[in-house]
């Protein structure tokens, strides 16, 4: 009994995992290029944070229920949610991609060029690196919330530890919930101690 | 328009009068006439520029020529540091030609012709992420100069800007003080030895003394490597100490250009209001003395 409760747990876990995981890769995927395309054209990027904006403000239960009826992208399961999860994360991602970049000094950019630096080794070898801690911080805010948003994707069939609170909600049963509340916390928890570290790593010695 | 002024100059001779061909003539004909003589290191032909409909320079005609520091003097807004920007063409001009080495700007590929020269500002500019060694390294690594030359290289440069190489080479900009970080910032320039070195305003944000620990090694290195400048300024007595010759700047034409002891008889009421300036402190005189500039 116990020992089915460790297995559910650990599976369910996994499962959580995997789909933060795949919204992030994917989340970064897009965001990651297009907030350094982007750096480079104040017009679009008013539109792309604009949309990106107004992504995360619809309240994420209603996400989920917007995308099952959508061909292709909707419907049941872990697609879907993957789908919302990866919505969410382009906000954080795109910003702080966006924050790190064109808060790179205007001097230091200025003397990249008139070094002779071509765009090219600008963006690799001044601008990412400099903004890299940045964009840690923005993968690391988009992690956390995706591990706590991905808790709602039981409700339309995509797995994860949401399956222990909705369960537990349905038979009002305290520690069923903290079974999926517990893990997806301490996921959290882990996400952010680690890509902090990271983000620390890069900031300039 | 062209009211440039080439007062009648005794020290031209020392210079070379063949360079000076076109003097007293418009500066639109000068490119064009009694070219049997080798080309300025630099050449600025007729410049104009102008942004949203207003122009930044009218019309700016001004040779730099090797071994020579020519100092763009002027007010803020004068268009001092947009004609800089021009010559390495951060800034693309509106009309009017740039010849480097012989070559019209429009022929060079930009990317090569900005490592042919070296450029220092206001703040250092040095990159934050990378320590003073990978700064000063920057040009010669683009260069694809092999490991051990570059070494070599940053090592003679530190010593030359007066930073000692086991001491600073490791260190990043941030721990470094603002006199050093544009000893970092020459050192950089410097790094590939090109022809032609571009300061705009690099003493500027310096406490007085650093300022001027600064602007003697200028004159040191100037003298140890034969270099050629052009030095943005709005200190008439940084002109006045650096400069073999002084281009003023006003409302982006060339008001004057002139040595600067025949810039100190100049009757331009800019001038004049520069002069001014120099009036309470007669001590750059002891400056330009220093300097080994060909005299009378």
């Amino acid at each position: 009994m116990n020992s089915d409760l460790a297995s559910e747990m650990l599976s369910l876990s996994l499962e959580h995992l995997a789909m933060v995981a795949i919204a992030i890769a994917i989340a970064g995927a897009i965001a990651l290029p297009a907030g350094v395309l982007l750096s480079r054209r104040p017009g679009p990027r008013r539109w792309a944070v604009g949309f990106a904006n107004i992504a995360q403000t619809i309240p994420s239960l209603a996400l989920f229920g917007f995308l099952v009826p959508l061909p292709l992208i909707g419907g049941i399961g872990k697609r879907t949610a993957i789908v919302a999860l990866c919505l969410y994360a382009l906000l954080p991602i795109l910003r702080n991609t966006l924050l790190g970049i064109t808060g790179v000094d205007a001097s230091v950019r200025e003397s990249a060029v008139a070094m002779g630096m071509t765009a090219r080794q600008i963006l690799w070898q001044v601008e990412l690196p400099l903004a890299a801690p940045s964009i840690v911080a923005g993968l690391r805010l988009a992690t956390v919330a995706t591990i706590g948003t991905a808790t709602i994707a039981a409700a339309i069939g995509g797995g994860g530890l949401g399956v222990f609170i909705f369960r537990g909600i349905s038979m009002v049963d305290a520690p069923t919930v903290l079974a999926g509340a517990l893990p997806a916390a301490a996921m959290a928890l882990l996400a952010d101690g680690g890509l902090e570290w990271i983000e620390r790593k890069l900031s300039p010695a | 328009m062209c009211e440039v002024v080439f007062p009648p100059c005794p020290f031209s001779l020392t210079h070379g009068s063949l360079t000076e061909q076109a003097k007293g003539d418009r500066p639109s004909h000068s490119a064009s006439i009694g070219r049997t003589v080798p080309h300025a290191l630099l050449e600025i032909r007729n410049l104009s520029y102008s942004l949203g409909g207003r122009a930044i320079l009218r019309d700016i005609s001004l040779d730099v020529r090797e071994g020579e520091t020519v100092v763009l003097l002027g007010r803020s807004g004068s268009g001092k540091t947009t004609l800089l920007k021009t010559v390495n063409e951060l800034i693309a001009a509106t009309s009017g030609t740039i010849r480097f080495e012989g070559r019209l700007a429009a022929e060079w590929d930009p990317i090569h012709l900005r490592r042919r020269m070296g450029y220092v500002i206001q703040d250092g500019g040095l990159f934050p992420h990378w320590t003073v060694e990978a700064n000063v390294a920057l040009v010669p690594r683009l260069a694809a100069w092999p490991p051990q030359r570059i070494a070599h290289r940053v090592e003679e440069l530190l010593t030359a800007v007066g930073l000692a190489p086991a001491e600073f080479r490791g260190r990043y900009p941030r721990r470094l003080s603002g006199g050093e970080k544009q000893r970092v910032g020459i050192a950089r320039a410097l790094a590939a030895d090109p022809p032609l070195l571009l300061f705009d305003e690099p003493f500027a944000a310096l406490d007085p003394i650093t300022r001027l620990d600064l602007q003697r090694l200028f004159l040191e290195l100037r003298r140890s490597v034969r270099k050629t400048a052009l030095f943005v300024t709005h200190d008439i007595r940084e002109a006045m100490m650096l400069a073999s010759r002084i281009a003023l700047l006003k409302d982006g034409a060339l008001d004057l250009l002139a040595e600067p002891r025949e810039f100190r008889a100049a009757d331009t009421p800019e001038a004049r209001a520069f002069l001014a300036g120099l009036e309470q402190n007669g001590s750059a005189e002891n400056w330009s003395q220093d300097e080994q500039r060909p005299r009378l």
